[in-house]
């Protein structure tokens, strides 16, 4: 059975010196699923997705990639995953990169193909380092498919995009997943997981906290903002679990507040009396999300 | 299910295309080192009447300079270069295609040859120019040939350093390797001049080791019996540090 597993991190243990990236993680990838991973900045998110492309190997633990060690070469002709946009190497032109790339798999996608579908046609024989931000991360996502993978590992695939570029990679990444590929992707776009993943992995501090559909992951960790500018300060309000004030903002009456009901929360400021005006309400990021959730515990 | 990699020989040839491609982009690099070697032998032996004059003399000055010349490339190409890309965000991706450690470590090494020989060209004109060095035909192919082989230890060596150690730290490292390692090989000064136990110790460095063969290549005036084994010794040695050193290493260390 586990040897069907695209990826399967079984009670994997990583450390750093003192610091505990990864405890006793386990994660088991079916064929064909197209997985979120989500967590806060130094959750463990990026050291799990090193394990899964060989590049670490766990203190305690096994991490297998379609059945095989992913330290062993020969595991990694079926994986994709992307070099950071900044890593690319600045000299080389878009075709060549892509070339190079793909010389190491048995039967890569034609460049000028690939190039054509990710829009990067006329840039083929620009210098990366001429690239825009936009343009760098298609080229990577490219790079991560020209080996024709089974399995794909994406980090932070589309962050720090505009809407038609983010929307133009999240159709690329449906295409393939709808061929039947494996998708492991982290994020800190709550709209990108919501838009991609089926199910979600949420991991702090080295800890998967929730292992779940889309949807019930979700509830748990649908906090609102409230935004109010009021002269009393209201951090210690009912239902208010934490609440921010601009450090060195002109108007020092502007207050945040983060509660998981902001409809009874704004009731009961008002059968208060409680003088507020500028009222806004909107999602909490996942980051806050996250930071709540776990100091819940 | 194909579970095949590519050929590790394309693999090879693949990343020396690449690797040449990504140098030659930046000239400047590439023009240092063909220039160092030769202004070391316009501003240091040349001058010196009593060697530039002598035929055998000039051509073992000529050997220690292009050894020397090759030598330092290779340490700070791998050393300071290895070193350098580990701390590049492009490095972890290369690392994750299917590829092991060999092709690039090839590539790398075929790639310094490259680069040394168009480091040696200038320095071998001048010597030919402005000395009385001289060297049959064959005897300068042989030299060429061998002073390549003779590279190898020291691109392991400098490979060993570049994944071993931030690159902040290769940096005086390879300083520290390089000019004793030089010095007592015979590379600035012919080994005649040393006192008897620093000859002895000598004959034990690859540098030297080196500096034999290939003088006995050049010239002809013989090499002795323990130079190869050194060398070849030297060579394996260096070898498994590289790979160890390879292995062990797993990107940007994080404390």
């Amino acid at each position: 059975m586990t040897s069907d597993l695209a990826v399967h991190v079984d009670r994997v243990t990583r450390r750093f010196g003192d610091v505990v990236a990864l405890d006793d993680v386990s994660l088991a990838v079916r064929p064909g699923e197209l997985v979120g991973l989500l967590g806060p900045n130094g959750a463990g998110k990026s050291t799990l997705l090193s394990l899964v492309s060989g590049l670490r190997r766990p203190d305690a633990g096994t991490v297998r990639l379609l059945g095989g060690d992913p330290r062993d070469a020969r595991s990694r002709t079926r994986l994709g995953i992307t070099p950071q946009e900044t890593g690319l190497p600045a000299t080389l032109r878009v075709h060549e990169v892509v070339d190079f790339v793909a010389g190491h798999f048995p039967d890569p996608v034609r460049t000028g193909d690939l190039l054509e579908q990710f829009g990067l046609t006329e840039q083929a024989r620009r210098q990366t380092g001429a690239l825009s931000g936009g343009q760098k991360r298609r080229l990577a996502v490219a790079l991560a498919l020209v080996g024709r993978p089974r399995v794909l590992l994406l980090d932070e695939p589309t962050t720090g995009l505009d809407v038609g570029a983010r929307q133009a990679l999240w159709d690329a990444i449906r295409a393939y997943h709808a061929d039947g590929g494996t998708v492991l992707l982290t994020s800190h776009y709550l709209e990108e997981v919501q838009a991609l993943a089926q199910r979600v992995v949420v991991i702090d501090r080295g800890v998967v906290r929730a292992d779940d559909a889309l949807d019930t992951v979700l509830r748990r960790v649908s906090l609102r903002r409230v935004v109010l500018t009021a002269p009393d300060d209201l951090s210690a309000w009912t239902g208010v679990v934490r609440a921010e004030r601009p450090v060195s903002h002109l108007d020092q009456a502007r207050q945040t507040l983060l509660t998981p009901d902001a409809d009874a929360l704004v009731r009961d400021l008002v059968l208060a009396g409680i003088d507020f005006r500028d009222l806004e309400i909107r999602g909490a990021s996942l980051d806050e999300a996250f930071s709540e959730m776990v100091a819940a515990r | 299910m194909s579970t095949t990699t590519v050929s590790p020989l394309r693999l090879t040839w693949l990343h020396l295309r690449y690797q040449f491609l990504e140098t030659v982009r930046i000239p400047i690099a590439v023009l240092g080192s063909m220039l160092f070697p030769a202004l070391s032998m316009a501003f240091f032996v040349v001058p010196q009447e009593q060697v530039a004059r002598n035929p055998v003399w000039a051509t073992m000055a000529v050997a220690g300079l292009g050894l020397f010349a090759v030598m330092s490339a290779s340490l700070f190409t791998y050393g300071l270069g290895v070193a350098e890309d580990r701390q590049l965000p492009f490095d972890p991706y290369l690392r994750s295609l299917p590829a092991g450690p060999g092709p690039r470590m090839a590539a790398r090494i075929g790639n310094g040859s490259i680069f040394a020989l168009l480091g040696l060209m200038p320095l071998i004109i001048i010597a030919w120019l402005l000395t009385d060095a001289t060297v049959t035909a064959p005897r300068l192919a042989a030299g060429v040939a061998t002073i390549l082989v003779a590279s190898v230890p020291f691109v392991l060596l400098g490979m060993a350093v570049g994944y071993s150690l931030p690159a902040k730290a290769a940096l005086p490292v390879v300083q520290v390797l390089l000019f004793p390692l030089a010095f007592a090989g015979g590379l600035f000064l012919p080994p005649t001049m040393f006192p008897a136990w620093l000859d002895a110790a000598s004959l034990a460095t690859p540098t030297r080791a080196a500096r034999d063969v290939l003088v006995d290549v050049l010239t002809g005036v013989g090499a002795p019996g323990s130079a190869w084994p050194v060398l070849l010794g030297w060579t394996a040695l260096f070898a498994a540090l590289a790979v160890w050193a390879y292995r062990r290493d797993e990107g940007r260390r994080f404390r």
